[in-house]
């Protein structure tokens, strides 16, 4: 392990990301909308005898979000850094391809987390009682599914040269992934084809290992959908998984 | 000894040879010229040596290790340049650098030091805290310079370094590209296709579609177009036409009110051809070959001509095939 080009890569994006105001801004600013616009409106439509307030039951699939969008623009930010030949001078440097795509999972990593962390300190605001416990495991299973979703956000990010396929991202990949995780309505409650594109979806798991925690006793439609073991091993397993692929196209020449 | 090794090397890319079949080396410190046309192979070539590439056939090697089978050796004992900029213009000089410093594992009570070293060499210590995004070509090639030699390279590559520099920062990199291997011990290996430029190198090898045409030592290139050219311009064209032709057996041709022949020592030459001559000279200049007329001579034709035809092709199409991966 290389940890001194792994720490230097993490600590690149770190800086950057502070400099970045708008970007901090932007990437906060969006599950808030989400969250007291579209739960608010939804809340009205949602029966309340479905046991959770549906303002509560999107909380968890708006931390999905958060890590969901961060973690992919922090991951496909080595398409700028290809556009711009920063990555050349990355990798001509002595440092093993698998070093890189561990440095870059863990910049989407600690970004994410640190604007999921904002996002959760939200929950009084929404009538939550959440113990210390609680909030540290919610916090541990945000890291985990942060180092999935960037590790994932770098394979994708091998397969594009340039910006311009940035929308082709977003809409064929960022949003079909965030509606069909469980985060906007139970995976349960859904046509058996969107349920199956659901159960491909890291996302959802650890979405749903989130519901496990903050709605402990819940067992009505809005309970979570899988047990917290398979949640938990779905997210550590995707995580190996997407960075060995990562590393193994990264190491690709021409 | 030889620090860089090439041995038939062969790029493909599907059926067009970017690089066809090219052997050289290069001694230890000295500065070695890439010198053709754009799209001459000249970047692939580099691409494959710092093993950014893999190429189709052949061996090169770089301090002794095999740019294939030992990148990560061949990585450490290089230092590169490329053609376009590869700064985070988001980050300061100083803030580069030190990356560089940290990927290169550079030891921790060394890294500061270093760095502030080469930014002093560079004459940037003064600009260290700004964005680089603030810097001019000139800056940036130059902080570019200073980054490749942090971990203390023992080749340097430089990729048409001047690209897009305005006149006077061209002049000033050169005069310091010039002190590299005494005073960093590094060996230089560039690439350029302006003909000026390469009259740096201790060698050159000019590459044309692919292929190595000529190579050794500027004056022995030039050596090959035959030696200087005369003119002169007399009060009786005709009659010293023929004295000269008689008297030193050269070829003389007319160019408008000039006289004009081709000699190996021209500066002994032509005292010696005024003192025959007499008083009739009116005007004597002598032209040194320039390595453009050696690339004129090999190929007939001038190496700007290319640019847009043959080379922007390569490219084109070495750019729509990276596209597809």
């Amino acid at each position: 392990m290389e940890f001194n080009a792994i720490y230097v890569i993490v600590a690149r994006e770190f800086k950057k990301f502070i400099r970045e105001r708008s970007r901090l801004i932007s990437t906060i600013a969006r599950p808030l909308l989400w969250l007291f616009i579209v739960g608010a409106g939804m809340s009205r439509l949602v029966s309340p005898n479905t046991g959770v307030p549906y303002i509560q039951f999107i909380f968890p699939g708006i931390l999905g979000m958060t890590i969901l969008f961060s973690s992919i623009f922090s991951s496909i930010s080595i398409i700028w850094d290809k556009e711009f030949g920063f990555m050349k001078e990355i990798l001509v440097a002595p440092v093993s391809r698998f070093s890189i795509v561990i440095g870059k999972a863990l910049s989407g990593t600690v970004i994410s987390t640190i604007q999921a962390i904002i996002i959760l300190a939200l929950f009084p605001f929404i009538g939550f009682k959440l113990g210390i416990f609680q909030i540290i495991e919610v916090i541990l299973i945000c890291t985990a599914l942060s180092f999935s979703i960037s590790a994932f956000g770098i394979v994708l990010a091998t397969f594009y040269e340039s910006y311009e396929s940035f929308s082709v991202i977003m809409n064929f990949i960022i949003m079909p992934m965030f509606f069909l995780s469980g985060a906007m309505y139970p995976v349960k409650l859904l046509p058996d084809i969107l349920k199956l594109i659901s159960k491909l979806n890291p996302l959802t798991y650890g979405i749903d290992a989130m519901k496990h925690v903050i709605f402990k006793f819940e067992t009505g439609p809005m309970s979570p959908d899988f047990s917290y073991i398979i949640d938990v091993a779905v997210i550590i397993g995707t995580s190996i998984i997407f960075v060995i692929v990562a590393g193994k196209l990264f190491e690709r020449k021409k | 000894m030889a620090i860089i090794k090439v041995e038939h090397l062969v790029k493909k890319f599907d059926n067009l040879s970017a690089v066809n079949n090219i052997s050289f080396e290069v001694e230890e410190g000295t500065i070695f010229g890439f010198l053709g046309p754009n799209g001459a192979g000249k970047t692939t070539t580099i691409n494959i040596l710092c093993t950014l590439l893999s190429p189709t056939s052949g061996w090169t090697f770089i301090a002794g290790h095999d740019c294939m089978k030992e990148p990560a050796e061949v990585r450490k004992s290089i230092g590169i340049v490329f053609q376009d900029t590869t700064l985070d213009k988001d980050l300061t000089a100083y803030e580069n650098l030190i990356f560089h410093a940290y990927l290169y594992n550079v030891p921790k009570n060394e890294r500061q030091e270093r760095v502030c070293d080469v930014l002093k060499f560079v004459d940037l210590f003064d600009r260290k805290d700004d964005l680089v995004k603030k810097f001019s070509g000139g800056m940036k090639r130059r902080l570019e310079v200073a980054r490749g030699l942090i971990h203390r390279p023992r080749v340097l590559f430089l990729d048409e370094p001047t690209l897009g520099l305005d006149p006077q920062s061209r002049a000033n990199l050169w005069e310091f590209i010039k002190e590299l291997p005494g005073k960093h011990h590094v060996t230089i290996f560039m690439t350029t296709h302006y003909m000026e430029e390469a009259e740096v190198c201790d060698r050159i090898a000019i590459i044309d579609n692919g292929k190595i045409i000529a190579m050794g030592s500027p004056a022995e290139l030039k050596m090959t177009v035959g030696g200087d050219i005369v003119y002169i311009r007399t009060t009786d064209n005709v009659k010293t036409k023929e004295e000269i032709k008689r008297l030193f057996g050269f070829d003389v041709s007319e160019k408008g009110e000039e006289l004009y022949l081709t000699c190996v020592m021209g500066d002994t030459c032509i005292p010696e051809m005024i003192r025959t001559i007499g008083e009739g000279v009116l005007s004597v200049r002598l032209q040194r070959p320039t390595l453009n007329d050696v690339f004129l001579k090999l190929t007939g034709k001038a190496i700007r001509e290319e640019e847009a035809s043959e080379g922007d092709n390569v490219k084109e199409y070495v750019r729509a095939h990276r596209r597809r991966h």
